[in-house]
């Protein structure tokens, strides 16, 4: 009997459904290709023209006014991201303070900057001169020793760093003191019974550890601070979309500068998305028995798995 | 008194420990003299644990006085007052005492000999290349010198614990204590623990041991004491309170761990 069914062939469960499905969405891709590529409109004007203008899109994409403001959005990104982290890994250590006006402190700096809109902040900086005229270091309620004028201080740029970087900070606050939360309590007892201090604790132990569980979310926030940077715009910093939005206040082609723009924007977030893969597997050291594949051993493994479909991957 | 002129490495005089209105240690008295080993024993909750924490100020005695080596844990004496350490002061004391937890607690982003290197370099300051000889020695003193670049992950509990046994002797301690070194092993794999511990045992450390292998404790043990609600109810030699318990609270343990 049991001879008899294991020489039978097997008929695998049919899927009409998975076959109708692929149809549409390839029929979906053609339309979609064909009117990105091979179509062409006709204006009110009765001009004839290009859907999509990639010749425009081509003839722009390397412009110099794109470029420059594709390096100030990478460095609105990177400022940003570098002030924003700091200031989360203090407002995080802070939150978790014992001291009750620490903890209020963060708790009210969280509140605030989480609370309002990112463009809103943006456009409050670029005018904070006029709240406060003047900034000066010294002695508080006392004498002044230094005073810089906030109005030529704080350019738009800066006032961009610092929005965007303060509005981060609330949003990394967040990130590391869930990372922190994550390491067990163990480890800090291991530490101090080391006679490692409060401060080499953290950083040698509680931190390296939490990394784990910031790193993905981080990675996240600055993929997402790449397209915040665009919001500089409105404070005109000559970041990307505002070269993008010069360039078609002049010629009027709205959508093929804002093609441009978009197209940046994809390669700079691609190859973040492959940094981010690399870090998170840097810090999965020592929480895995094995590093997980990098995309290359990946490609490899699925090589050789076709040439030998019985083997092990 | 032959004793009367060697400092006692751990003194306790009426310790006491509360949480709230709960009570953990209720007067806690003992005396464990300088290469002694003591075995503390007791049901789970009878406040063994959160004693053997306090000697390194890892929790804070609410009343009492306990001292390592002749000084205050975690306190300076200076008149007829008591001045609380700063961190810094109580790191250095810790540096002096060594830990073994339950759980191993091994850092796990850093392999065998990271682990064993870190508190001599960071909080001693000591020269890496050579703490990183020495460690590697520890290593192979227990047993692993096939395992130093492994992340803990990569190792079996007895391994884990035997590194966390290097990582607390490179320090040089003076005391170890341990918390249940053996509670969380596999029954095969507490065995090597044990013969570690025993082998310091006889190089003259000073150890102060919750546990409940009663095997080690008679074997080990220069004084055993049982412990219950936060209370010593008896102690005595190994032959004494294994032996021949006085209190019917211990037989009743004994009875059952036996």
């Amino acid at each position: 009997m049991n001879d008899e069914r294991a020489a039978l062939p097997t008929v695998p469960v049919r899927h009409p459904g998975r076959w109708v499905g692929a149809l549409v969405v390839l029929v979906l891709a053609v339309m979609a290709g064909h009117s990105l590529f091979f179509s062409d409109v006709t204006t009110a004007t009765g001009l004839h023209r290009e859907r999509f203008e990639w010749s425009v899109i081509n003839e722009y994409f390397t412009s110099d006014i794109i470029l420059r403001g594709l390096v100030v959005t990478l460095q609105l990104t990177v400022l940003a991201m570098v002030l924003g982290v700091v200031l989360g890994i203090v407002m995080a250590v802070l939150r978790l303070s014992p001291n009750p006006l620490m903890s209020g402190a963060s708790w009210l700096y969280i509140w605030f900057f989480r609370g309002t809109p990112v463009y809103v902040q943006l456009l409050f900086w670029y005018s904070i001169s006029y709240v406060f005229p003047t900034l000066s270091l010294g002695i508080p309620f006392g004498p002044e020793f230094f005073t810089v004028n906030m109005n030529t201080a704080v350019t738009p740029y800066v006032a961009a760093v610092v929005g965007l970087g303060l509005n981060e900070g609330a949003y990394m606050a967040e990130i590391v003191r869930a990372g922190i939360l994550s390491v067990d309590e163990g480890q800090t007892e291991a530490a101090q019974a080391l006679g490692m201090s409060r401060l080499q604790t953290m950083r040698r132990i509680v931190l390296p550890q939490a990394m784990r569980v910031i790193a993905p979310p981080t990675g996240n926030e600055v993929i997402s601070m790449l397209k915040t940077t665009s919001l500089a715009a409105a404070i005109t910093v000559g970041e990307l979309t505002n070269g993008a939005k010069i360039i078609y206040s002049r010629t009027y082609e709205v959508i093929p500068l804002l093609m441009v723009a978009s197209f940046w924007y994809l390669i700079v977030s691609s190859v973040l998305t492959v940094g981010q893969y690399y870090v998170e597997r840097y810090f999965a050291k020592g929480a895995l028995r094995e590093m997980p594949p990098t995309p290359a051993q990946k490609l490899r493994a699925k090589f050789v798995g076709l040439r030998n479909p019985g083997g092990v991957r | 008194m032959s004793r009367s002129f060697t400092v006692p490495m751990v003194l306790a005089r009426n310790v006491r420990k509360s949480y709230g209105a709960f009570e953990a240690l209720r007067g806690i008295d003992l005396e464990v003299g300088p290469g002694q080993v003591m075995c503390l024993i007791g049901p789970s909750g009878s406040g063994k644990s959160t004693f053997l924490r306090c000697i390194n100020h890892l929790e804070k005695i609410s009343a009492g006085l306990l001292a390592v080596d002749g000084d205050l844990v975690g306190y300076r004496r200076g008149g007829d007052r008591l001045y609380e350490l700063r961190d810094r002061e109580v790191c250095a004391k810790r540096a002096e005492i060594g830990m073994v937890f339950q759980r191993f607690n091994l850092f796990p982003h850093m392999t065998a000999v990271q682990n064993v290197c870190l508190g001599p370099v960071t909080v001693k300051g000591d020269d890496k290349a050579a703490v990183r000889e020495r460690a590697i020695a520890l290593l192979d003193r227990v047993g692993l010198s096939d395992k130093v670049d492994s992340y803990p992950t990569q190792l079996s509990g007895g391994q884990q614990q035997r590194v966390a046994i290097a990582r607390a002797l490179a320090m040089q301690p003076k005391l170890m204590l341990f918390d249940e070194p053996t509670s969380a092993l596999d029954p095969e794999l507490v065995g090597d623990v044990l013969d570690v511990m025993k082998g310091l045992a006889n190089d003259g450390m000073t150890m102060v041991v919750v546990t409940h292998e009663m095997g080690f404790a008679r074997e080990v043990a220069d004084s055993v004491v049982f412990m219950d609600a936060g209370a010593v109810v008896e102690s005595g030699t190994p032959e004494q309170v294994l032996g021949n318990p006085q209190h019917e609270r211990t037989k009743a343990f004994l009875a059952k761990v036996l």
